[in-house]
């Protein structure tokens, strides 16, 4: 449905997307995850027509749309802080993308109150847009973008300016609003946590280049490298070189696997690690509370400083000599 | 301002709104007062019969109608050029843009007199133009002259609005299927509308009371509102019919200053706005370096032509370049014996600029305390010191003179009378700087200081003061260039034996032969520097961010 192929993007001297491709299929939702400053917003923007690619081609639903401005793309892109119009209420907002279109009156009123009850919104037509909370803004401009009907929705950072716990209900309800209607999307966000749950397929993005595309238990399962363990919340990621298809640990010497010699990365996911009699020798640091568990870092002899999860509430005084256990089924392997 | 300033009682207030308002009533409500007396009282008693018969007359009804229309043309002359420029300093980046922006600001604050010569250099008889391009006495010469005037009020108002729109609103739009056009006419121009509007309303009001460039380039055909009632006064001795003139003036701009205010609060949109900075961006593509390339040339043509030629015509005696101009304005020859050395107005003018300023400050910077606060009166206050700006430095002046002519207060012979008229025109300027600087001070310092052991007075001195001392000096340099420039009301008021610049460049202008074209073209030329200086000075200081002025 939409296929990129080696957008560049530049402003100045400064190359902000370099030669990037996607291909999305019909009713999948892609996200490319990355912080910010990657050019994930450049390749929104890029996509929507809004900036002059310096290189590359768009394609929307098998035609070339490279050349043509933004407004007969038909494709949709809800705004990081919404962008809605401060001097048009509820329905003039939303009514704003039929009416470009050439709808008549009555099918344009008729759309509106389509979408607006799609988004749980009936009856806030004659609101000021200036007046709403934000989630209610949130849920105006996403009706905005999808009253015109475009062939692609995109999203920058959907639900970025909310605060948490609304974030993670309107997670859901997105998800089960793009699977519904059956959408094709792009959304872009810096929160792996959002884009777990809303993508079919994760794109990790690092200074305007691609680190790693694949589902979002897959990218979960084997960071591509160091930088995308890092992103991704991982506390443990250590550099070690392989010799001889062999890395040293503080837990003895262990297998680099099909890794070639040379740098890498070493990732433990938080399960791999707990507070044992026997193991690495290290000096407990001051513990800190995660909710269902704390987070002891751990100073081990050899210099790695790790970050044990600890479930048993018994966390140990700072200062004191512990020692840790390595589970090797969850450690990776990557490249640096 | 504070809650302790209230607290500190009314008395504080009264005694700082007390100067300001003994001043304007003394110096602007008596004068004023005068006039309608003149017109309506003429002969000690009420009489209307001039009234009627001015306003009967035919040539008043010329008068009214070139006066509104040609002030209607200036400002869509003005916009037309103004607005796509007010895009480009907005919206693009470019080399050199700050600069720019503080150059096209000098237009704006060039004394009249200066701008009706440069464009007397660009199309009078002995202009640059002359014979090529005969707008000589036309309407086009007033018209363009205006536009270059107010050509900044437009580009820093309506810029000033425009770079801080949020700009992905229009790309929202586009992303919604709305065509360039579109998006300018349903999203851009709405949230617009009521920065062009007051824009355009200054641009009017400023046009309306034209004094100086309809009266030297307007010759005999054209005359507005103004240039009439100096007719009237100085060269007919009619002081009746200049006072009704002055009353239509008046009550015209009272009309459109309510009018004004009674629709702007309907355009007002409430909206989010953003730092500048964000928003402008340099041009990409070939149609957007032409629009830029396009605007800059108009600043260019617009207002760089007028000054360039200006100073041209100054160094182009009647055989080549040379300073014999400047030269003879220092020379003093044994002439007419009502004759000033062209020195002695340099010098007038210095010294009346420096008192007004003086009293400007003083006057201004106790009404902005004043205004800032919260005492009761401070909205009548406000209003009554922006007065002077609506009503024109013509009807200041003619008020002077018909007034301050008798004891107690017989200032007529007296050289403070100029530098006063001066502060008047100065003072709303003053205080709209001042105010919100004044109103910016956070009320917490007040209350750090008290806690840190500062007395009132103390905390004034060593927090107040410092805060508003850069922008007060950006008043003084704004209240020296409105006093250097001054020429409506000091044609009026200043004793022939002590002219200042504009009255003695005016006086050349009106004498024939090419020394005396060539002196007021050099005349303008130093005025214009030292102004441009004064002006250029102030950008250094100008505390970013707050007030377009």
């Amino acid at each position: 449905m939409l296929r990129v192929e080696g957008v560049t993007v530049r402003y100045g001297d400064h190359t902000a997307v370099d030669r990037f491709d996607l291909d999305v299929g019909e009713a999948e939702v892609v996200t490319l995850l990355g912080p910010s400053g990657c050019g994930k917003s450049s390749i929104l923007r890029a996509i929507a027509g809004l900036v002059p690619i310096a290189g590359g081609r768009v394609l929307v639903d098998g035609s070339d749309v490279t050349n043509r401005p933004p407004h007969t793309r038909e494709v949709g892109l809800m705004f990081q802080e919404y962008a809605l119009f401060p001097h048009r209420d509820v329905v003039g907002n939303v009514a704003f993308g039929p009416r470009m279109h050439g709808d008549t009156r009555e099918a344009v009123a008729r759309r509106v109150d389509e979408v607006l009850a799609l988004v749980g919104l009936s009856g806030y037509g004659a609101r000021s847009v200036v007046s709403l909370s934000g989630g209610e803004q949130q849920r105006v401009a996403l009706a905005r973008a999808l009253a015109p009907k475009p062939r692609v929705l995109m999203l920058d950072e959907p639900l970025g300016s909310l605060d948490r716990s609304l974030r993670e209900r309107l997670t859901g309800e997105l998800r089960a609003l793009f699977v519904d209607l059956g959408l094709t999307v792009v959304t872009v966000t810096h929160d792996q946590g959002e884009a777990f749950t809303l993508a079919d397929r994760v794109l990790v993005l690092r200074d305007g280049v691609v680190s790693q595309i694949g589902r979002p238990v897959d990218v979960w399962r084997g960071p591509a490298d160091a930088f995308v363990a890092r992103f991704l919340g991982f506390g443990n990621v250590f550099e070690v070189v392989a010799r001889d298809g062999r890395i040293d640990t503080p837990w003895g010497p262990m297998t680099a696997g099909n890794r070639p010699d040379g740098d890498a990365a070493l990732v433990i996911r938080p399960d791999g690690l707990r507070l044992a009699r026997t193991g690495a020798e290290g000096v407990a640091g001051p513990a800190t509370f995660r909710g269902d568990h704390f987070l002891v870092p751990v100073m081990l002899r050899t210099g790695w400083t790790l970050e044990v999860t600890d479930r048993s509430g018994e966390v140990p005084e700072p200062g004191t000599s512990v020692r840790v256990e390595l589970d090797p089924n969850h450690v990776v392997l990557t490249a640096p | 301002m504070t809650r302790r300033t209230r607290g500190r009682g009314a008395a504080a207030v009264a005694l700082l709104a007390g100067v300001p308002v003994v001043f304007l009533a003394v110096f602007f409500v008596w004068p004023v007062g005068h006039i309608v007396e003149r017109g309506l009282r003429p002969n000690g008693s009420w009489d209307l019969g001039v009234v009627g018969a001015v306003l009967r007359a035919p040539s008043t009804r010329h008068l009214v109608w070139f006066t509104l229309w040609q002030a209607a043309a200036s400002t869509l002359l003005t916009l037309a050029l103004g607005l796509p420029g007010a895009y480009v300093v907005a919206r693009f980046d470019f080399r050199g843009k700050a600069l720019l922006r503080a150059a096209i600001t000098v237009p704006f604050v060039l004394p009249t007199i200066v701008v009706a010569s440069a464009f007397l250099g660009l199309f009078g008889t002995r202009g640059i133009f002359a014979g090529v391009v005969d707008l000589d006495g036309s309407i086009w010469a007033i018209l363009i002259a205006h536009a270059f005037f107010n050509y900044a009020v437009v580009v820093r108002t309506v810029g000033g609005l425009w770079s801080h729109l949020d700009p992905t609103l229009d790309d929202a739009a586009r992303t919604l299927g709305a065509s360039r056009w579109r998006t300018l006419r349903e999203v851009t121009w709405p949230l617009l509308r009521s920065a062009v509007a007051s824009a355009a309303a200054i641009v009017f009001l400023f046009s309306f009371t034209s004094f100086g460039v309809v009266l030297v380039l307007g010759g005999q055909r054209y005359a507005t509102l103004e240039v009439a009632i100096k007719r009237a006064t100085l060269d007919r001795l009619d002081l009746p019919t200049a006072s009704v003139l002055a009353l239509v003036q008046l009550a015209a701009v009272v009309a459109l200053l309510l009018s004004f205010a009674a629709t702007s609060s309907r355009r007002g949109v409430r909206q989010r706005l953003l730092a500048t900075g964000d928003v402008a961006r340099r041009p990409r593509g070939r149609a957007e370096h032409w629009f830029v390339a396009a605007n800059l040339a108009v600043m260019a043509v617009l207002l760089g032509t007028p000054i360039a030629v200006l100073v041209e015509r100054s160094l182009h005696p009647t055989t080549g370049y040379g300073l014999d101009f400047y030269r003879a304005l220092f020379d003093t020859p044994a002439r007419a014996a009502r004759f000033v050395p062209p020195l002695d107005a340099i010098r007038n003018s210095l010294e009346f600029a420096v008192v007004a300023t003086a009293i400007a400050l003083v006057v201004g910077g106790l009404a902005a305390f004043a205004v800032a606060g919260r005492g009761r009166g401070r909205r009548p206050l406000d209003l009554l010191l922006m007065l002077p700006l609506g009503t024109s430095a013509v009807t200041v002046g003619f008020g002077f003179l018909i007034s301050l002519d008798r004891p107690p207060l017989d200032l007529r012979s007296s050289w403070i009378i100029v530098p006063i008229a001066h502060s008047l025109v100065a003072i709303p300027f003053v205080v709209r700087i001042l105010v919100p600087v004044v109103r910016s001070i956070d009320d917490r310092l007040h209350e750090a200081a008290a806690l840190l052991g500062a007395s009132p007075a103390r905390t004034w001195r060593e927090v107040d003061l410092p805060i508003v001392r850069r922008a007060a000096l950006v008043a003084a340099g704004f209240a020296f260039a409105i006093s250097l420039g001054e020429f409506g009301a000091t044609l009026f008021i200043a004793r022939p034996d002590r002219p200042t610049m504009p009255v003695a460049i005016f006086r050349f202008l009106s004498q024939a032969g090419a020394a005396n074209f060539g002196a007021a073209m050099a005349m303008s030329t130093i005025l214009m520097v030292v102004t441009a200086a004064a002006i250029l000075l102030i950008e250094r200081f100008r505390t970013p961010g707050l007030g377009e002025f």
